[in-house]
């Protein structure tokens, strides 16, 4: 069965995003098991064109480059996976361009959800979560003094 | 004129390794990490992003430990850096509405959805040095306070716009004018400028907004908001069919309510209503960030029909002059061997002065 | 249909990227400094027709995001996807627009005024034209003169458009701008930049 497009892009997103050591700890336990990644492009280093837009909701205009790593590998068994992700390690890229080619076949798909996907997000959710609440005890709170007049 | 000086090879040698000994400096001191710099000098290193126009706080890290923390040496290491990568694509442009917001503050208005954050901030410190910068005093963990309500921090001037008291942004998807890939030919649009001055000299920026301030192209500014935290980058993958997130990057957003405007520049009808300038620049830099909304603001004078006469107004004197790479190449290359120029500078002032001293000894003759 | 596009887009590319890349433009500078001496770009890349051998290792080499590709010929999806993956260079609709073109054999040479010739300020934002050939050799002698060649040299392509000479003269005359040639063979190419002038013997 294909993977659908939301089910990739949230695999994709969730290792793309996720902190480079706990990844690679997992993925050093599993890589034994793994059918093994073939080199198709890269991994490679190059840049992005990061963009905003005018007044933040207008026109987009060109903000700075970021740099980006990119990888592409396939599984003897066909199924091609892609990696980009912002930074340079190399590493990373290649880990999750093969967990996405992984992610594609049956044998493979639960068991990236459950030991990389489910606790990158897990991790993410955590993290943000503690800087909304350090940025949150930041908040104003203002009291309006009531004024002896009516 | 240039005239190829040969010998100076050794010397040359010798000057780089003890640059790099005066770099490191006295041995029995730790070396500084990568991690440290970019951990705990990272407002520098954000700056070094900026201007060096790539993001990469890894890199711009080593790029300041390498210039010993001469930021403008380091911008044009990173600068350097960039060209020899290739690019791969655009990324989607940034949804700042989206941030992760580490703080936001608006001067215009006291009670904003959302909140005022004030993060971490240097604004109501009291500015003096502080002994214990002299050790290694242990830094309590922050405080966390749970987020009640699950508010969304709107751009505060969306909100005056649903009111129809500001000029509205214009939305679309126009594939924007690129400096780096481009000569600049005068005039350019507003997204030419907003990229020049993203990559432009703090220093230089911040001195033609104070300018405006002074009168020198006046725009009678209001902080609408300024808002800084991570925004998600999504990047286009042509053999995926969609686009994936790549990863975020820290920015600092100033929106700039300006001078109210009737009739050209006015609302639809002709009535006044404010304009804006707006600033967005890689890392944590509210002060970048405000400079250039005002002189973003300042150089859309022609679109309000307002007279042109200070220099924050002058788009081809700021955008030529803001680029301290560009800046610092012209000034520095003074002190590269001028000397065949010289020479003939010598020779004509000798002549001048032999010929008036002739023409002098004959009049005294006649 | 996306995966199917793109199935042949992985395969083919340079074994050595950076090796392969530069080997590549090695060679094609000689060529272009030398026009009428016919070069080998000997890699081994391969890619879905109507790219040959020696145009797929030209773009492997050269193409990158910033220099449009435009092929003449209509059926060439999977060619475009193989361009896209492989070299980042996006494959566009409007020739005048196109960095490089691929041309389709014996292409109309009245056509070409659709590609730019570049501009005063900027001569180099001109196009650069792969055309395909029947051989390099065997053909009908042409005489080239101009930078890179001593006192002539001589070409003789099988399989060249109708009206070539007078198009490649007419082309000669823009110069500073005009377009640069490749005269592409298997894994082989020789080039007629612009300021080679040509005649017949």
């Amino acid at each position: 069965m294909q993977a659908t497009i939301p089910d990739r892009k949230r695999v994709l997103d969730a290792l793309l995003t996720a902190a480079t050591r706990p990844l690679a700890q997992a993925y050093e336990a599993l890589s034994a098991t793994m059918p093994q990644a073939l080199p198709v492009r890269g991994p490679e280093i190059g840049m992005v064109m990061l963009r905003g837009r005018i007044g933040g909701g207008g026109q987009p205009f060109n903000l700075g480059e970021a740099t980006v790593t990119r990888a592409t590998v396939r599984l003897e068994s066909g199924e091609i996976g892609h990696a980009v992700l912002l930074g340079r390690d190399m590493e990373k890229a290649r880990m999750v361009a093969h967990l996405d080619a992984l992610a594609q076949r049956d044998d493979w798909r639960a068991t990236v959800e459950t030991r990389f996907v489910a606790p990158a997000l897990e991790a993410e959710a955590e993290e943000r979560r503690r800087q909304v609440e350090e940025v949150e005890a930041t908040r104003v709170d203002f009291f309006t003094m009531v004024r002896g007049e009516d | 004129m240039y005239v190829a000086v040969k010998g100076g090879e050794k010397a040359i040698e010798n000057a780089h390794a003890l640059m790099a000994d005066r770099r490191r400096g006295d041995r029995s001191v730790p070396a500084l990490g990568i991690e440290q710099i970019a951990s705990q000098l990272s407002l520098a290193v954000d700056r070094v992003m900026a201007e060096g126009s790539l993001y990469d706080p890894e890199l711009a890290a080593m790029a300041v430990r390498q210039a010993r923390g001469d930021l403008i040496e380091a911008i044009f290491l990173l600068r350097a850096y960039r060209t020899t990568l290739s690019r791969f694509g655009n990324a989607k442009p940034l949804d700042t509405n989206a941030m992760r917001i580490e703080r936001r503050v608006s001067a215009t208005f006291k009670d904003i959805p959302g909140g005022q954050l004030l993060g971490p901030t240097f604004d109501y410190t009291h500015r003096l040095i502080d002994p214990a910068m002299a050790g290694d005093v242990s830094v309590a963990e922050p405080l966390r306070r749970e987020r009640e309500d699950d508010t969304a921090c709107p751009r505060v001037t969306d909100i005056l716009d649903g009111q129809g008291l500001i000029e509205p942004d214009v939305p679309g998807d126009a594939e924007p004018a690129d400096l780096t890939r481009s000569a600049t030919a005068y005039p350019v649009e507003r997204d030419l400028r907003l990229q020049a001055l993203a990559r432009g000299d703090e220093g230089f920026l911040l001195a033609l907004g104070y300018s405006t301030q002074r009168g020198y192209g006046r725009t009678h500014p209001f902080v609408g908001e300024i808002r800084i935290g991570m925004v998600d980058v999504e990047i286009d993958v042509p053999e995926l069919g969609f686009a994936v997130r790549a990863g975020s990057v820290r920015v600092t957003e100033c929106q700039m309510v300006s001078q109210f405007k009737g009739g050209k520049g006015g609302g639809p009808d002709g009535e006044p209503r404010f304009t804006r300038g707006y600033g967005l620049v890689f890392g944590q830099s509210e002060r970048k960030a405000m400079a250039v909304s005002l002189v973003d603001r300042a150089l859309r004078a022609d679109e309000f029909g307002e007279q042109r006469n200070a220099p924050a107004q002058d788009e081809e004197f700021v955008l030529e002059h803001c680029d301290n790479v560009q800046a610092t190449g012209f000034v520095e290359h003074l002190k590269l061997p001028h000397y065949v120029d010289f020479q003939a500078e010598l020779d004509l002032l000798r002549t001048l002065r032999r010929e008036a001293n002739e023409h002098a000894t004959r009049e005294a003759a006649e | 249909m996306q995966a199917n596009t793109y199935a042949a887009a992985y395969e083919g590319g340079f074994e050595s990227p950076v090796f392969g890349a530069q080997a590549v433009f090695r060679s094609v500078m000689d060529a272009m400094a030398r026009p009428g001496t016919i070069v080998d770009l000997a890699q081994p890349v391969s890619a879905p027709a109507p790219l040959e051998t020696a145009a797929a290792a030209f773009l492997a080499a050269l193409a990158d995001y910033d220099s449009p590709v435009w092929f003449e010929v209509e059926d060439a999806e999977a060619a475009s996807a193989w361009v896209e993956f492989q070299t980042g260079a996006p494959v566009i609709a409007d020739p005048q627009q196109a960095a490089f073109a691929v041309l389709a054999k014996g292409s109309a040479v009245t056509d070409w005024r659709r590609f730019s010739i570049g501009t005063s300020s900027y001569p180099d934002a001109s196009a650069t034209l792969l055309l395909p050939v029947e051989a390099l050799e065997g053909g009908v002698e042409l005489i080239l003169t101009g930078p890179g060649i001593e006192t002539q040299a001589r070409i003789a392509p099988r399989g060249l458009p109708e009206g070539f000479v007078a198009a490649m003269q007419a082309n000669a005359a823009l110069y500073p701008l005009g377009l640069d040639i490749l005269l592409v063979c298997g894994s082989r190419v020789s080039a007629l930049p612009r300021t080679t002038r040509l005649t017949e013997v």
